[in-house]
């Protein structure tokens, strides 16, 4: 049978606050254990939540992010389950009444078509603590600092329809919310984990099948082998006349596999209620315009901006949209040259290359855009080739200066001079009577290889610094027809 | 409303409570009727009152998002059962 996979997947964003949604703890990643975990946090008796307003105004700008649908008025509520890491006995979430309704936004997928992936809704709630199952003689040991640290939870339709859709939505949500400035975004320390729900149904049918849960991926690739071996494993069932069971599984990356997790850790029941501690919450009009009125140039319109006024690609749109410090870049580097193609390919081929090569990201990058636009300016007034300038880029790159000084301290500048360059064109020629006579009895495709001997030989005695179009140029007057 | 033994015993699942056989009974009973006040109160007619989320006629205020809390953990753990490197100590659970 031709099975067709059905994904949706929960994200859970950990939000950039400093202090935790509920009480005043620090909420910085790898604190020594229990340092950031106050009575509010350890659910001492007596300690009351108090709502943090900076997380309100991140879930906001989220909803305003994937145009979604504001909740004028939100609600908490207990999310009850016994675990030691979770010190209250109940988790406080959203439920009937998220923050943020129904949105959506686009990705683009491999192929460069794109797709709109509904947004059912995003809730905040709080995280729980972490449970350290190694090395305490038969116990667990419990770390209470990451408890109470603001989480939105975006929840998508079963829209998604392949491991390569998953990825590419995670990919966009990854890049709105650093472009937002909502969350660090760094899935390494779990500021960005994924519970992905798959189910297989027939080609064509619109009935879903039944659905297993995988928890807690944590990264791209993981999403996509845990979805790989997801479709795979609930294919082989169905095809041999089993079914699926609605279940949790979770993916071990190890061994490349899911497997059911014990029915212990899986509650099967939260009773939700309202949360008594806390009231509702009623959004003013004028803060979601506040909110509106700060958000920046997102990475859709960006996307498409950079195709529309500098004739960008698809492609290099995309990949210089994808960060919002790499976007500011490249126009800053486009300002500064003139020219936004020239601009486009040196901020994609040598500075990206260089960036990769060192481990950088562009927040690290040692040279301003300026600098950069600067080198280009001088490839594009002829004064240098496309060829010294990667030269002169290197050592701007070790720190030697601009692309001023480096050219006139080190002799680059291009050779424009039509007397020295026809010099050198003479001798070229004096020089190899052979490949002249061969030229001179050339067919046209072997004259264009010829004419790159040439040039070379040229290029050669001027260190690399004759300015090519004048050589060829003279090059085509010199030969014989 | 009845409540079946073995619905008696998941809701002690939930609850985490370890229940007496001996006690069965007399809390199935008290159960039953804390159910039956439950279905009272769900015959009411509500149509067209919106649900109430809390009694009070108030919205939630905010506190300003700074770190107002120190490092109290030594405090803390004097009066917790078992701690390891800061960690608090508690029975294993996973198998």
């Amino acid at each position: 049978m031709n099975w067709e996979p059905v994904i949706g997947l929960e994200v859970h964003l950990q939000l950039a606050t400093r202090s935790k949604i509920f009480s005043g703890s620090a909420t910085t990643f790898g604190a020594a254990p229990n340092t950031q975990a106050s009575a509010v946090d350890l659910a001492m008796p007596g300690m009351l939540p108090v709502l943090n307003e900076q997380a309100v105004r991140y879930a906001v700008l989220f909803g305003l992010g994937i145009d979604a649908e504001i909740g004028r008025r939100s609600v908490f509520d207990r999310k009850n389950y016994f675990y030691p890491d979770l010190p209250k006995g109940y988790q406080i979430s959203q439920f009937a009444e998220p923050i943020v309704g129904r949105g959506q936004f686009e990705i683009v997928l491999g192929d460069g078509t794109s797709k709109t992936v509904g947004i059912t809704r995003a809730h905040l709630e709080e995280d729980a603590g972490k449970s350290l199952h190694e090395d305490y003689h038969g116990q667990t040991g419990i770390d209470l600092n990451r408890a109470g640290t603001p989480l939105l939870e975006i929840v998508t339709e079963p829209e998604l329809a392949s491991a390569e859709e998953a990825v590419a939505y995670l990919k966009a949500l990854h890049s709105l919310v650093l472009y937002l400035g909502i969350s660090d975004g760094n899935m390494a320390e779990g500021s960005m984990r994924c519970d992905i729900n798959i189910s297989l149904r027939p080609a064509g049918s619109d009935t879903l099948g039944t659905r297993a849960e995988i928890k807690n991926v944590n990264s791209f690739r993981f999403v996509e082998k845990a979805i790989a071996h997801e479709i795979e494993r609930q294919a082989e069932l169905l095809d041999s006349g089993g079914s699926v069971v609605q279940e949790t599984r979770l993916y071990d990356a190890e061994r490349d596999e899911t497997r059911p997790m014990r029915s212990k850790e899986v509650a099967t029941d939260y009773r939700y209620f309202p949360e008594p501690d806390l009231l509702p919450v009623v959004l003013e009009e004028s803060l979601i315009e506040e909110l509106r009125a700060t958000l920046p140039e997102l990475p859709t319109a960006k996307r498409q901006r950079f195709q529309d006024q500098y004739g960008l690609s698809a492609y290099d749109a995309g990949v210089l949209a994808d960060s919002r410090a790499l976007a500011d870049y490249f126009e800053a580097v486009a300002g500064t040259c003139s020219d936004a193609k020239l601009a486009a390919n040196w901020v994609q081929v040598e500075l990206l290359g260089q960036l990769n090569r060192e481990g950088l990201t562009i927040g690290d990058c040692p040279l301003a855009p300026d600098a950069l636009g600067g080198l280009l300016a001088r490839i594009l007034d002829e004064t240098i080739s496309g060829k010294i300038a990667k030269q002169i880029f290197e050592a701007m790159w070790q720190g030697e200066g601009d692309a001023d000084s480096i050219i006139e301290a080190r002799g680059l500048r291009q050779v424009s001079d039509s007397g020295a360059i026809a010099a050198m064109v003479d001798a070229a020629l004096a020089g190899n009577p052979e490949q002249v006579a061969q030229y001179a009895a050339a067919d046209d495709q072997k004259r264009k290889k010829l004419i790159g001997y040439f040039v070379g030989q040229v290029m050669k005695t001027s260190k690399g610094q004759a300015n090519p179009a004048l050589v060829n140029q003279l090059l085509a007057e010199k030969l014989p027809d | 409303m009845s409540l079946g033994a073995e619905q008696l015993e998941r809701l002690a699942a939930l609850a985490r409570l370890r229940i007496d056989p001996g006690e069965a009974p007399a809390l199935k009973d008290a159960l039953e009727r804390i159910l039956g006040l439950a279905e009272e109160l769900a015959a009411a007619d509500t149509t067209g009152i919106d649900p109430l989320a809390n009694p009070l006629d108030a919205v939630q205020p905010l506190r300003a998002d700074t770190v107002t809390e120190s490092n109290r953990r030594d405090a803390f753990q004097a009066i917790a059962p078992a701690v390891e490197d800061g960690l608090y100590l508690v029975p294993r659970v996973v198998e």
